[in-house]
Formats: structure tokens, C-alpha cells, sequence
């Protein structure tokens, strides 16, 4: 096909598919206006019924928590997977990182990426471990925590050498804390099984309204969710990293 | 709709135009980044704190972290 006639395909596509949007558009309910009668209901039963505060996060841990832990293990899987797919093959072996400079100099981590990476790493950690234990009382919890975690083991990696992570993290401790996570979640789960409710229903003391042991079993799923989401991003860096900076072709 | 919800808005659509019409994946990887926190703005705007916050570990940092190691994986073989 000539660049002419995928310019007319496109122009004719274009305007069929902005008159579609535009009708669209024109009948899409007034902007801000919200009809989810579950929303409404939640907004009012989530702090007498749960006693927490981020109905966000009590819809996610709690009411639909059956939902989330599917979505845990989809992430579980795909961390799985990556690193399966980016295992050592046996035409690979370690190589070092000048092989790939062709001849120029490596140039040296700057000190003010050096400086700027170790005062950050700390605040970033706790910022962390902070969004991950708050998950129920304010915006975030164990997903936003966890990769908030794992950005600081990241900026460990930005201010120094991969081998920094190696001697902190190593791969087995990385995969049984990811496991750990996940398993801890069915868990928590099974709790409420246990003692004669529902699989994952909110079946732990619900403490007072605003105070950081509250909301039952949301806060431990948090640290679950936020020790596997944590673990595995960590993981998945690690592997990344390994492979693309470690790892040469052997011819 | 206030000005800051329009503004925010309009910047988001500047900015994926911009991802799609930038053709150097790493240019394209270093944009979805900036992308991803124009929309945690947006997400912020809008009264979604937990979204936004999402949107900026996932969008903003982890994704375009995947993309640039992938490429220097791709492209270290060859000069």
C-alpha cells in the first residue's frame, strides 16, 4: 500500500471514528455526576460497619477481597513467569559490563546521583513500610506501598553497583518472601473459614475508627499484599537487571 | 468542570499525543514516565489519591524501568 492511499484509509477512518466519539460524547451523563447506587451505599456503611476509613481500600481488602486475591496471584504468576523467561540459558554466561563500551571508558556513577540515591533510599523505605501499615486509614496501602519499597531498594541500585543488591537481597529470600506474602493472604482468609463465617469475611476485633490497629483483617492483608508486591517488583528488578547487565551471549 | 480539571485534562492529551507521536523507544519510554505522572495529576485532581498514587509507582517509575532495561538488553549486542 502506497503512503497515499494509508493517508486516505487513515483520513476516512479518522473522521468516521471522531463522529462516533462525538456522538458519544454527547450522551454521557453531565461531568462529576456519579449513578453507582454500591459507591453511595459503601460511603456510608464502610466507617460504622468496618471501622475504616479508605473505603478504597475496603472494597479492595474487604468487600470484594476475593477480587484482589486473584489479582495478587496474577501478579504472582507474571513475576513467576518473568522469571522463568529470563533464566540463564546455557549459551549465556556472566560477563562484565565493559564488554558491551566497545572500547570506551565505563563512566563512573556521578557523586551526586551517589548522594542524592543514599538520602533518599532511607525516607523512601519508610515511606513505604508508612503507605503500607496506613492502608486503612489513608490514601494507599499494600500495592502502593510495596512498589514504593521496592523503589528504594531501586535507588540502592541508581547510587551503587548491582552487586550492592546482591548481598542484600538475595533471589531465594526475595522468592520466599514473595511466597510468604501470597500464602499469607488465603491465610488470613481462612481465618474467617475457621471460625464458621465466610472465606475472607472481615471476622477480626475492629478496634476504633482511626487508629492504626482497626478495620479488622484489612490491615493484615495489607502487610501480605505489601510484603508480596514488594518482594516480587524487587525480584523482577533483580532479574531484569541480572540479565541485561551480568548475562553476555557465549558465542 | 474547573480550570484545573480542564488544564490537567488537556496536558494529559498533549502528553500520550506526544508518547504516540515521539518514534525513538527511548525517547517513547523516558515520555510514558512523565505521561504517567500527568495522569497521577489528573487521578489527584479528580478526588482519587489511590489511584494516583498507583499511577505514579506503576506508571512512572516501574514501566518505564521495564522498557529502558529491555532496550539496553536489546541494543547491547550491537554497537
Amino acid at each position: 500500500m502506497t503512503l497515499r492511499t494509508r493517508r486516505a484509509v487513515f483520513v476516512v477512518a479518522a473522521a468516521v471514528f471522531a463522529g462516533l466519539l462525538l456522538w458519544g460524547f454527547g450522551g454521557l451523563p453531565r461531568f462529576g455526576t456519579f449513578q453507582g447506587a454500591y459507591g453511595l451505599v459503601l460511603n456510608h456503611t464502610a466507617v460504622p460497619e468496618r471501622h475504616i476509613t479508605d473505603v478504597v481500600t475496603a472494597v479492595n481488602f474487604d468487600y470484594r477481597g476475593f477480587d484482589t486475591l486473584g489479582e495478587e496471584f496474577i501478579f504472582f504468576a507474571a513475576v513467576v513467569g518473568v522469571t522463568v523467561i529470563l533464566r540463564a540459558q546455557s549459551d549465556e554466561a556472566p560477563g562484565h559490563i565493559a564488554d558491551y563500551a566497545f572500547g570506551r571508558a565505563v563512566p563512573p556513577t556521578s557523586d551526586a546521583v551517589r548522594v542524592l540515591g543514599l538520602g533518599l533510599t532511607p525516607p523512601t523505605i519508610l515511606f513505604g513500610l508508612y503507605v503500607i501499615a496506613h492502608g486503612h486509614l489513608t490514601p494507599g496501602g499494600g500495592f502502593q506501598g510495596g512498589v514504593v519499597l521496592a523503589t528504594g531498594v531501586l535507588l540502592i541500585y541508581l547510587a551503587g553497583e548491582l552487586d550492592d543488591l546482591h548481598g542484600l537481597y538475595t533471589v531465594p529470600a526475595l522468592e520466599r518472601a514473595e511466597a510468604i506474602g501470597a500464602g499469607a493472604y488465603i491465610a488470613i482468609g481462612l481465618v474467617g473459614l475457621a471460625t464458621g463465617s465466610a472465606f475472607l469475611q472481615n471476622v477480626w476485633p475492629l478496634g476504633r475508627v482511626g487508629h492504626l490497629f482497626s478495620a479488622g483483617t484489612v490491615a493484615p492483608i495489607d502487610l501480605a499484599v505489601g510484603l508480596e508486591i514488594g518482594a516480587g517488583l524487587v525480584l523482577l528488578l533483580v532479574t531484569f537487571l541480572h540479565q541485561t547487565i551480568v548475562l553476555r551471549r557465549t558465542p | 468542570m474547573t480550570v484545573l480539571e480542564t488544564m490537567s485534562l488537556l496536558l494529559v492529551a498533549a502528553g500520550g499525543t506526544c508518547v504516540v507521536a515521539v518514534r525513538d523507544p527511548l525517547r517513547q519510554a523516558m515520555l510514558a514516565g512523565f505521561f504517567g505522572i500527568l495522569l497521577a495529576i489528573l487521578f489527584f485532581i479528580l478526588q482519587a489519591p489511590d489511584v494516583a498514587l498507583s499511577e505514579i509507582v506503576v506508571g512512572a517509575v516501574a514501566m518505564p524501568l521495564m522498557i529502558l532495561v529491555s532496550l539496553a538488553k536489546i541494543r547491547g549486542g550491537q554497537r
